[in-house]
């Protein structure tokens, strides 16, 4: 069979199941469709938290952004992962006490105020679609690359299985096909990871693999390190990134993922405020399955990689004799050859191989049918640094995806990734979608514009504004701003900036009221899209960085800017009234949680 | 109903205690040993590098799910023990 089929069937497969799934939990009432009933066990909703959480970003990217980083990208596991403590000791049991459906629900409760619902709403918002065009994205870019349909069907297919079970069944279609999908996911995953890590090391878990011994005695870290010196890269346990920002990088990180409104929607789902707890357990677990086996994909095929372009004696490959992977990411714009010394050879090193860093093809084919570039480099280097200039451009993210074919794994286990691919990208975006549509239908339009509507024409509204949020989407996905890549750092720093202190703030200070949450939201609010803006797209410099913190860290600044103005202002204000008081007393017992 | 505000307030303070004591491990593993004091922790060798990479890519992550745990089986007595869980 060829792997065309293959991956047909096996993401047919994963369809047909997630459809089935679909049908069979139709949401009957709003309660159903925020919260899936409220009685989702807390192993199953660790399981659909962790499918929601792990998106195209961390199924593709994560093990290339370690691999291609070392120890610089160690700040995207420990953010990642801590973020989770944070849920479970510092917000989720408190929320799932109070016992409503939506982020904004509780800030306007707790504050007393329109305008802090809204401004909660609109930061949920913002968050949530800053991130989903990124996952239909992903969607599209798997199916181009492996069923060779254009990315706007890839896109159009994905969306067509969203809308099955994400506006049928809301939360409630959406949790189980999340448990479903996170099988898909982790099993893609772990599958190629265990080869790969059984070829490299002799080890089967990559856990252990990492810190194997290869053949000649030395550890597979120290085989790294070796060799990407001789290459001129800086070695792989060091990094480049300045103690400060690294430190500030992993708290906006953690923070943000504790404040993300689709992940602490999740643990209203469960029965009760223990099961919150619990459920944050497992849904670490789910997580960390992939997470730690993650170091030990991204070294074995940061080395794969380096042995496959440069050789066994590490003087560079003739392109004719490339593997078919490399052609095929190369016509997907993925890779990209530019011949500096003219010798045939591939060669990598460090250094980058375009002016500008990502590559332009001329649209013209050299004499052994590689594709040009317009833009290469002046293929300068520094001969006591690296042997020969780098002559190749790889995308970070074809790492996950090109690394079976790289260690030469069988077809199927290739078909494998591509479906766990899509599940990854999909069971993110839904989740994303309902707190969108929640966000419109409940916190916009229940408990702002039309407090009389019944549960009935609620539930019509939820289902028309998850459609208009997929259309939208889908659009972005098909025509992705340029920024998209950007401005995802920017989701995190939001959450963490905006969302998380108020909340966190609501729970653990009494006195704090409504004037300290909203000028302290407004803040975290506008620095730090003033910031990014400024930084990212103004041509902002290094050496203006406030502090020395980078624009992908500065969430964490932004943080602490937000307590400050809203202690600052609680002390020059009153403080909020007896109602207000009776509310935070009740989110800190956890008895009497049972759903009426 | 003096004597219910009061467990109240034992129960938070408690529950406040458990949250410090979980934090500080948790800052200790992941700024700490991750971050912060890997200089100092580069001679003592772990799974084929030094016990501070290890903590930043690895060990971390294991002992979060550790804390999580641990904090609510704690606060799982401590619902019991005053009354304040389920019935």
């Amino acid at each position: 069979m060829t792997l065309n089929v293959l991956t047909f069937l096996f993401i047919g497969a994963s369809f047909a199941l997630y459809i089935g799934i679909a049908i069979w939990t139709r949401a009957g009432s709003t309660r159903e469709f925020y919260i899936a009933g409220g009685g989702v066990s807390p192993m199953a909703n660790g399981m659909a938290t962790a499918a929601d959480w792990m998106s195209a970003a961390s199924f593709l990217s994560l093990a290339g952004v370690i691999a291609f980083m070392g120890r610089d990208g160690s700040a995207f596991l420990m953010g990642w992962t801590g973020g989770y403590v944070m849920l479970a000791l510092l917000l989720a049991p408190y929320l799932r006490k109070f016992g409503k459906f939506t982020v904004p629900d509780f800030i306007g409760d707790r504050y007393d105020a329109s305008l802090a619902r809204g401004l909660a709403l609109l930061c949920a918002i913002l968050i949530s679609f800053i991130y989903v065009a990124g996952q239909m994205r992903g969607v599209g870019i798997v199916f181009s690359r492996y069923l060779q349909v254009q990315i706007e069907w890839g896109v159009l297919i994905g969306m067509a299985i969203v809308f099955c079970y994400a506006v049928l069944g809301g939360m409630k279609g959406i949790t189980y096909t999340q448990v479903a999908q996170y099988c898909v996911m982790i099993c893609a995953f772990l599958v190629p990871a265990l080869f790969l890590s059984l070829l490299m090391s002799g080890h089967l878990l990559p856990q252990l693999g990492l810190g194997a011994q290869l053949d000649d005695g030395r550890t597979v870290l120290q085989t790294l390190d070796e060799m990407l010196t001789e290459l001129g890269f800086d070695p792989y346990t060091q990094g480049q990134r300045s103690t400060w920002d690294r430190f500030m990088l992993t708290l906006v990180l953690m923070c943000g993922t504790a404040g993300l409104p689709h992940i602490i929607v999740r643990f209203f789902t469960v029965p009760n405020v223990r099961d919150a707890r619990e459920s944050a357990g497992w849904a670490l677990v789910f997580i960390a399955l992939l997470y730690t086996s993650v170091p030990g994909v991204a070294a074995f095929g940061r080395i794969n990689l380096i042995q496959t372009l440069n050789g066994p004696d590490q003087q560079g490959v003739a392109y004719e004799a490339m593997p078919d992977w490399f052609r095929t990411w190369e016509g997907a714009g993925l890779i990209a050859w530019h011949d500096h010394n003219g010798d045939g050879r591939v060669q990598y090193a460090a250094g980058s191989v375009a002016d500008g860093g990502r590559p332009v093809f001329s649209g013209e084919r050299g004499e052994m049918g590689e594709r040009l570039l317009s833009n290469p480099s002046s293929g300068e280097f520094d001969p006591t640094r690296q042997p020969f200039a780098s002559e190749i451009y790889i995308d970070h993210d074809i790492l996950v995806l090109a690394n079976p074919e790289i260690a030469m794994l069988p077809e199927w286990v290739v078909a494998l990734v591509a479906a766990g691919a899509v599940a990854a990208a999909l069971s993110t975006a839904a989740g994303l979608l309902l707190v969108i549509s929640t966000s419109v239908s409940h916190d916009l339009m229940k408990r702002t514009l039309r407090p009389n509507m019944s549960d009935r024409q609620e539930l019509r509204f939820a289902r028309l504004s998850a459609v208009l949020a997929l259309l939208l989407a889908g659009y972005f996905g098909i025509n992705p701003p340029g920024f998209v890549a950007e401005v995802v750092a920017l989701a995190f720093g939001l959450a963490a900036a905006t969302v998380f202190p108020a909340i966190v703030l609501g729970i653990f200070c009494r006195r704090m009221n409504s004037a300290g949450a909203v000028s302290g939201m407004l803040v975290g609010l506008f620095s730090t899209l003033a910031y990014v803006i400024y930084f990212k797209f103004m041509g902002g410099q290094e050496a203006q960085w406030v502090l020395g913190v980078s624009p992908e860290a500065f969430g964490a600044l932004a943080m602490v800017l937000n307590f400050a103005t809203a202690l600052v202002v609680m002390c020059l204000t009153p403080a909020p009234p007896e109602s207000v008081q009776r509310l935070i007393d009740n989110v800190r017992i956890p008895r009497g949680t049972r759903w009426q | 109903m003096a004597d219910q505000s009061d467990k109240a307030a034992l129960y938070w303070k408690a529950n406040l205690r458990l949250i410090v004591i979980s934090l500080a491990i948790w800052a200790f593993v992941s700024y700490g040993c991750g971050i912060l004091f890997r200089p100092l922790l580069a001679n003592i060798s772990i799974g084929g590098t030094d016990l501070g990479f290890w903590f930043a890519q690895q060990g971390s992550i294991l002992t979060f799910i550790l804390l999580i745990f641990f904090y609510a089986w704690r606060m799982n007595t401590l619902d019991k023990e005053l009354g304040a869980g389920e019935e």
